[in-house]
């Protein structure tokens, strides 16, 4: 495989214009945590690591610009020394696919949507990118967005980018809304539910002004104990006492509610972020669909040997099952939903679309934004199988 | 009025009974408007300085009937501009005289309530307001909540993704809806996200809302709704200085709080608004900073506490902490009535709408004074401090000539220099016809047109609300054209496939 491997704008113009004339594909690259998904394809890569460092970050504006190639873990230290942090738990694939941990990069997590458990209450990468420079499939330089917190201008090309895997644009520069750091936050876990209870739970628990801000159900299958329903109450000290008190009458009718001491509910956390109960080995599913309709998936799904467990209320859906791809795509889009097919060895991979196929009217306009921005399809490598 | 928008096209014109007559074959008998006097309703939306009666207004029922009209539009190269409840502050809905006028007004269902997903859906021209009334029993509200809420339809609230005063902490309408149902103006109609957090492919969603009607009509709207926190207490705080509030605001943020609004007032709006409500506010101070927080009492009690500390360390000369609600609604009163308590003060006002880096506030409002007195007119301002997004008001008389004009050119030199020191043209109110010509400030030719090849994507023949957001209409064959760029190729050697 050739790599290009830029490390200023005008080569990262020169390197898509030439990929363009040469009739090449390029797949924009930087750590390669999640290389592995999607189908197989012979493709020249366009490393981004060369578009490294903080550009401008102002605590106080609550902004930071960087540059794409960046670590994840080094943004990550750096706005926790700051008492900041990015709010929607972007977080590292590397290790789901048993590739070593800190090689995922800003630029990754951004165009691939990655967020974690807070995103149930404080927005997804979408909701946190606000702007960036770029250059497209036309190897022109542009840039959208601003560098303010609240912005309006012209269309709203940061939302559209983030998630859009690499398949519109090469970022050079990003500007992402920090936020502070809750100055403590309480883990609360009930014991012994169900998928529906646990729903249930997690329902009235976000239903509540005890403003939960992530909710997560492992059930006994993937514990060596048993089903544990999570709740996370960040803020200010006294707050989230007062509001755990609260929680617990709330969810009485569900069972004792009691604190999971810090470093284990850490553990816990970052075990659901980063899917760690469903183990290194099989296919995985991310499906997502309306919370309410998370304990029927589950119902049609088990008997088929599904291991899960439901993030976001259950609005977030890990399964770990070995065939069945067009069950569990029908099961998904019955509840109003769609699904992601994340890790899976090759041959499925090649032969499912990793991301669930849209409607004909949808597919078509998506496929013209792609040529708005990509009209020779430079970045179409084909593993998204469209 | 210095705008120009594009000539009307006089074969539509000419064929203007021929298109009414269409029209009412594909609506209702009473849902096509075409008398002259009945028009001059839709003439212009909250921007009244700019007025054109539309050629016809259709008010369609269903989906159907937007799909069967816009195709129909489309097929004639007749232009279509959409509208909800016409509060627009930057033209957005402003006619034309060659297009059919789109009101959504009779999409005003409730559709369904879920709290189990907690989500409402609702047709486009349901207020913003009324979705927090269909909820607020069930103890649930809509958290977005411009000043217009009473009055505003959610598919205006989509297209321009309003804020309003608590956004800092729940965000803009972009964070607040899931899904939408969208007619293009070829008349296909498609849904794009629902009630799950996050679409299946290219965020679509993501970029229809803030598209100022440009992309497509909003027939349906999935909108999280949330429970209603337990209380709110609020801070009326007045300082000696615009600096020492500015820093209080910068103090506030930096002990790691995030309230549920945080707004600011000059000197200038202070007076006004007490003149008109009577609510106590402190007259002596330069500027008068209301800070609330909402949550459980615990949060709200020790967050007021560190919030008046704050305060004191930046030399605040009053400082009042709400009590109780009748005292926290007097705190808002003021800042809420402010548009028509300055009003009162002028015959007209032009209310402006950019973003600033916050530290920046000292320095952007002594150049605006210094505009003011340049252009010999008034300014007062209130401001969503917490985000940066200024809202000077330009006091004027639209009866003395020349004065409005004088206004308009002030006004473009507040947000150029909202643009010069880092911030962007508007922070909520949208871009409009108002500030179309000024895109040029923020983005360069290629910007736009990356921008505008999106349009080309959903509209290709531009009918859909031309004349707005973009100062150059290219013609999409034009800018599909690709000239690229070789450089001298340092990879001479890529693969071919
Ligand atoms: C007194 C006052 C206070 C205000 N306060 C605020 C505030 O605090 N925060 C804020 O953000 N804004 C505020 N606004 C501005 C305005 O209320 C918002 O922009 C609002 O969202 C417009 O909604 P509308 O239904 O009136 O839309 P309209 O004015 O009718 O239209 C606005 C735009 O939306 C498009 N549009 C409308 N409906 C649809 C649809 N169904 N599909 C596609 N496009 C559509 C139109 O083409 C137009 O471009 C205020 C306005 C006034 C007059």
């Amino acid at each position: 495989m050739t790599t290009l491997a830029p490390t200023s704008t005008s080569e990262l113009r020169d390197a898509i214009g030439g990929a363009v004339a040469a009739g090449a594909k390029l797949e924009i690259r930087a750590g390669g945590s999640k290389a592995d998904i999607g189908a197989e394809r012979a493709v020249t890569l366009l490393d981004l690591r060369g578009f490294c460092g903080v550009v401008d970050y102002d605590p106080a504006e609550l902004v930071l610009t960087v540059k794409p190639g960046t670590p994840l873990t080094q943004i990550e230290a750096l706005v926790t020394g700051e008492n900041q942090s990015l709010a929607f738990e972007p977080w590292d694939h590397g290790p789901l696919f048993s590739r070593p941990p800190g090689v995922a990069t800003i630029g990754g997590v951004i165009a691939a949507g990655v967020a974690g458990p807070d995103r149930l209450a404080r927005g997804s990468a979408r909701d946190h990118l606000l702007g960036f420079t770029a250059v497209s499939g036309r190897a022109e330089v542009f840039v959208a967005g601003g560098r303010v917190i609240k912005n309006v201008t012209g269309y709203d090309l940061p939302k559209l980018m983030a998630a859009s895997w690499g398949r519109l644009a090469a970022m050079t520069e990003l500007t992402l809304r920090v936020c502070p750091r809750p100055q403590a936050t309480a883990t609360m876990a009930l014991e012994g539910l169900g998928a529906s209870e646990a729903v249930a739970a997690m329902t009235r628990a976000m239903g509540s002004s005890a403003e939960v801000s992530a909710a997560a159900h492992l059930p006994a299958a993937l514990r060596a104990g048993p089903a544990l329903t999570l709740f996370r109450l960040p803020g200010f000290e006294r707050s989230v006492v007062a509001r755990c008190a609260k929680m617990a009458e709330w969810l009485r009718p569900h069972g004792a509610l009691h604190r999971v001491p810090q470093t284990e509910a850490d553990t816990l956390w970052g075990a659901v972020r980063q899917v760690a109960p469903l183990g290194p080995e099989g296919s995985i599913w991310r499906i997502h669909v309306p919370p309410s309709r998370a304990p029927t998936v589950v119902q049609v799904l088990e008997p088929l040997g599904a291991q899960w467990l439901f993030d976001w209320a259950g609005g977030l859906i890990w399964v770990r099952l070995q065939a069945h791809a067009e069950q569990i795509r029908a099961t998904a889009a019955a509840a109003g939903g769609h699904a992601t097919l994340v890790r899976a060895p090759r041959e499925l991979r090649n032969a499912v679309p990793a991301l669930h196929p849209r409607s004909r009217v949808v597919s078509a306009l998506e496929a013209r934004i792609r040529r708005a921005f990509d009209p020779a399809g430079v970045f179409e490598t084909g593993r998204f199988l469209d | 009025m210095s705008l120009k928008m594009p000539p009307p096209d006089q074969a539509v014109l000419a064929r203007r009974s021929e298109i009414i007559a269409a029209l009412e074959r594909l609506v209702a008998a009473d849902a096509v408007i075409s008398e002259s006097a009945a028009l001059r309703p839709y003439e212009s939306d909250a921007l009244t300085a700019y007025r054109q009666p539309p050629m016809v207004v259709v008010l369609p029922e269903t989906v159907q009937q937007v799909s069967a009209v816009l195709a129909w539009c489309d097929g004639q190269g007749v232009k279509v501009v959409p509208r909800g409840s016409g509060t627009s502050l930057s033209g957005g809905a402003l006619p034309l005289a060659d297009a059919v006028l789109l009101g959504m007004a009779r999409f005003n269902r409730i559709l369904d309530i879920s709290y189990a997903d907690r989500v409402a859906v609702v047709q486009p021209g349901v207020t913003n307001l009324a979705i927090t009334q269909a909820v607020e029993e069930a103890g649930f509200y809509y958290a977005p909540d411009p000043s217009s809420q009473i009055a505003c339809s959610i598919g205006g609230n989509v297209a321009e993704n309003s804020g309003g005063v608590h956004c800092l902490k729940y965000g803009l309408t972009t964070h607040n809806v899931l899904g939408i149902e969208l007619v293009l103006m070829d008349g296909e109609i498609m849904r794009l996200g629902g009630r799950q957090l996050d679409p299946a492919g290219l965020d679509l969603l993501g970029v229809v809302v803030g598209s100022e009607g440009l992309l497509g009509v909003v027939t349906e709207v999935t909108v999280r709704i949330l429970p209603r926190p337990e209380g709110a207490r609020a801070a009326l705080i007045g300082f000696p200085s615009v600096e020492s509030a500015g820093q209080c605001v910068a103090d506030v943020i930096a002990a790691g709080i995030i309230p549920a609004g945080m707004e600011m007032m000059d000197k200038k709006a202070i007076h006004a608004a007490e003149a008109f409500v009577h609510v106590g506010y402190p007259l002596e101070v330069e500027a008068l900073l209301i800070v609330e927080v909402d949550g459980a009492a615990a949060e709200c009690d020790e967050l007021i506490e560190r919030i008046a500390d704050i305060a004191r360390s930046n030399r605040a000369i009053t400082l009042r902490l709400s009590s109780n609600e009748q005292e926290r609604l007097g705190f808002w009163a003021g800042r809420k009535a402010a548009f028509p308590a300055v009003g009162r003060i002028a015959p007209d006002y032009y209310c402006m709408d950019g973003t600033i880096p916050r530290r920046r506030l000292a320095q952007v409002l002594h150049r605006m004074e210094e505009l003011a007195v340049r252009y010999g007119l008034g300014i007062a301002n209130v401001f969503h401090a917490g985000d940066g997004n200024l809202h000077p008001l330009i006091l004027y008389d639209a009866n003395q000539p020349g004065q409005l004009e004088r206004a308009e050119a002030f006004g473009r030199d507040i947000l150029r220099l909202c643009v010069e020191v880092g911030g962007v043209l508007t922070g909520e109110h949208g871009v409009g016809v108002e500030k179309r010509d000024l895109m040029p400030e923020m983005f360069n030719a290629t910007d736009l047109a990356h921008q505008q090849r999106l349009k080309c994507a959903f509209d290709p023949d531009l009918l859909l609300n031309p004349g707005k957001v973009f100062p150059t209409l290219h013609r999409c064959a034009e800018l599909g054209r690709m000239h690229v760029h070789h450089g001298e190729s340092r990879y001479p050697d890529l693969p071919r496939f």
